[in-house]
């Protein structure tokens, strides 16, 4: 639906450019809820500009829904934005219009007579229940429904795809939850390609199918997002991870040294991740059973990224070298994965 | 005050609400969409034209630094031409009509200004052509503030219309000027003031409540 190729973009500045986005590349599918998610500053928002080219990319192509975006004329592009919904983390709402005008305001800019704009309109309203708000200002509005309003609006056009700039990082956790959950209705409903930008690994974890991870303008990590959350492979990446789960470490081991060598009398930490069906085997009393070692857990849960279960658990392995070797041999065979911590007494 | 003071006042009156109502309609009918060219053909903006922004914007402060005073003597011919004569009401009405306009341009492009570019920028990304932007965005997002900027430039034409009538032009300023001041009638001049503060007073506090009546943003 979306592919980004070779995008640079670099902003011109008094003391020379800003490069905001290093050769990125991306490919999302149709249906998909793509997250992309990196710290302030990353580039996250030049990104999604790119894709309805409020920022023209200074090199590289965007195609979406099999458009070339760089290569429309002004008229083409206005044509083709419009199925392109986006919603924003200030709403953008038109304060001097009533809830509703806001909804029709789309669709009054193509000239749509008034009748069928009602017919569209109301719908949309109930959609994401402001039926009893059509005509409340913006100002009389909380931010959630100021945001329900943005996405009425975004969708009133009924656009293929819809970008989301931190829509929800104005909003409370709780109002954040709600306004996820309704665009995940609204992508199962209409089938909508659906990008989100973040920098809260809770809305990736809530609702993505993909994820990219983006620093300094390049994406330095990508896939779905079940892998990326039980198998990081960039620091940062960890980092935001961490960030939403904790280290996993229970409070005694969290300041105890770890060593990469075995210490005498000392266990060995393994992180096992499950992931889907495998999360029910009997991996541990197997280990226990056949391998003479003694396997401690020190720390587990059982969590879901969007509907697939996956669980976390760390041991600490106890036994002869050879033993704790087979063990882990045995571990490394089976269908999760196994981070080595390291040595603690 | 005497039935003559009386009569004297009200048709001056009538003469200064007539040159201030006239020229403020004409230079509105042109400030305005000066403003929203200084707005939008700035760079960056929905109609980026730098190069034209620079001029008009050289012009607009080439007639602002002229003292009011100075404008209207120096334009005399050109006031000739328009109004076929270069003394009274209606003659005073050219200075007054062309010093506002560029007064309402610079007004009504910091009111736009306030407009906050988010708000242009989604209807950008819904596909709104720039003259969608100007008549569906721009002008109903910023017409409270409009509305506050020129009552400024009412009370101000106010004045100036005073200082058209002390070289002729009628009005208040003539009436409190050749009475007043030239015949020695100070119960005239006082009369003149405090019509004058009334006057301002009332505009003021109607544009007041017209822009508070519009305004959305704080309910
Ligand atoms: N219009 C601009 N002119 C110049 N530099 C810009 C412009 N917009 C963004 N930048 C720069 O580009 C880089 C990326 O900015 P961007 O807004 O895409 O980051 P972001 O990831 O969205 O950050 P945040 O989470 O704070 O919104 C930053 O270094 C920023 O300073
Ligand atoms: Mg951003």
């Amino acid at each position: 639906m979306i592919t980004l190729s070779h995008i640079e973009k670099t902003y011109e500045g008094p003391d020379g450019g800003v490069a905001a986005l290093k050769d990125v590349s991306l490919t999302v599918a149709k249906g998909e809820i793509f997250g992309i998610i990196g710290l302030s500053g990353a580039g996250k928002s030049t990104l999604v500009r790119c894709i309805n080219l409020l920022e023209r990319p200074t090199k590289g192509s965007v195609v979406v829904d099999g458009l070339d975006m760089t290569s429309l004329s002004a008229a083409e592009l206005r044509e083709a934005r419009k199925s392109i919904g986006m919603i924003f983390q200030h709403f953008n709402l038109l304060s001097s219009a009533t809830v509703y005008d806001n909804v029709a305001f789309p669709l009054r800019l193509s000239g749509m007579d008034e009748d069928k704009i009602r017919a569209k309109v109301e719908p949309l309203l109930s959609l994401v229940s402001l039926d009893d708000k059509a005509n409340q200002y913006p100002a009389q509005l909380s931010g959630g429904q100021k945001q329900r309003v943005g996405i009425a609006r975004a969708l009133a056009s009924e656009p293929k795809v819809l970008l989301c700039d931190e829509a929800t990082s104005a909003l409370d956790p709780q109002t954040t939850k709600a306004i996820l959950e309704l665009i995940r209705d609204i992508n199962q409903k209409l089938g909508l390609t659906v990008v989100i930008i973040t920098h809260e690994m809770q809305v990736i974890k809530d609702i993505c199918d993909k994820v990219a991870v983006i620093e300094n303008g390049v994406i330095t990590e990508s896939g779905r997002v079940i892998d990326v959350f039980t198998d990081p492979q960039r620091p940062m990446t960890k980092e935001f991870i961490s960030v939403l789960m904790g280290s996993g470490l229970p409070p005694d081991l969290q300041n105890a040294p770890i060593s990469a060598e075995p210490i005498p009398g000392g266990r060995l930490l393994v992180r096992l991740t499950f992931v889907g069906s495998s999360a029910g085997e009997p991996v541990i009393s197997t280990l226990i059973r056949k391998y003479d070692v003694e396997a401690d857990i020190l720390y587990g849960n059982i969590d879901s990224i969007k509907d697939t279960p996956y669980g976390r658990m760390l041991i600490g392995l106890s036994g002869t070298a050879d033993a704790v070797e087979n063990a882990l041999s045995f571990l490394r065979e089976k269908d999760l994965r196994i981070e080595v911590i390291g040595y603690v007494a | 005050m005497s039935p003559d003071v009386f009569s004297l006042l009200m048709k001056a009156l009538g003469e200064t609400v007539a040159m201030v109502v006239v020229s403020m309609v004409a230079a509105t009918a042109i400030g305005v969409p000066l403003g929203v060219l200084l707005v939008t053909t700035a760079k960056g903006g929905v109609l980026a034209c730098p190069v034209l922004n620079r001029a008009v914007a050289a012009v607009v402060n080439a007639i602002r630094s002229i003292p009011f005073i100075i404008l209207m003597v120096a334009i005399i011919p050109f006031t000739r031409l328009v109004a076929g004569t270069s003394i009274g009401t209606t003659a005073a009405m050219v200075p007054l009509t062309l010093a506002s306009i560029p007064f309402i341009g610079r007004q009504v492009e910091t009111s736009l200004r306030e407009v906050p570019y988010g708000i242009i920028e989604a209807a950008l990304a819904m596909g709104a052509t720039p003259m969608q932007i100007i008549w569906r965005v721009y002008l109903p997002e910023a017409l409270p503030s409009i509305v506050a900027q020129l009552t400024t430039v009412v009370i101000a034409l106010v004045g100036e219309s005073a200082m058209a009538g002390a070289i002729g032009g009628g009005g208040l300023g003539d009436l409190a000027i050749r009475y007043g001041y030239q015949r020695f009638r100070p119960e005239i001049m006082l009369a003149t003031v405090i019509v004058l503060i009334a006057l301002v007073q009332l505009v003021q506090f109607a544009g007041n409540a017209l822009a508070k009546k519009l305004n959305k943003k704080e309910m």
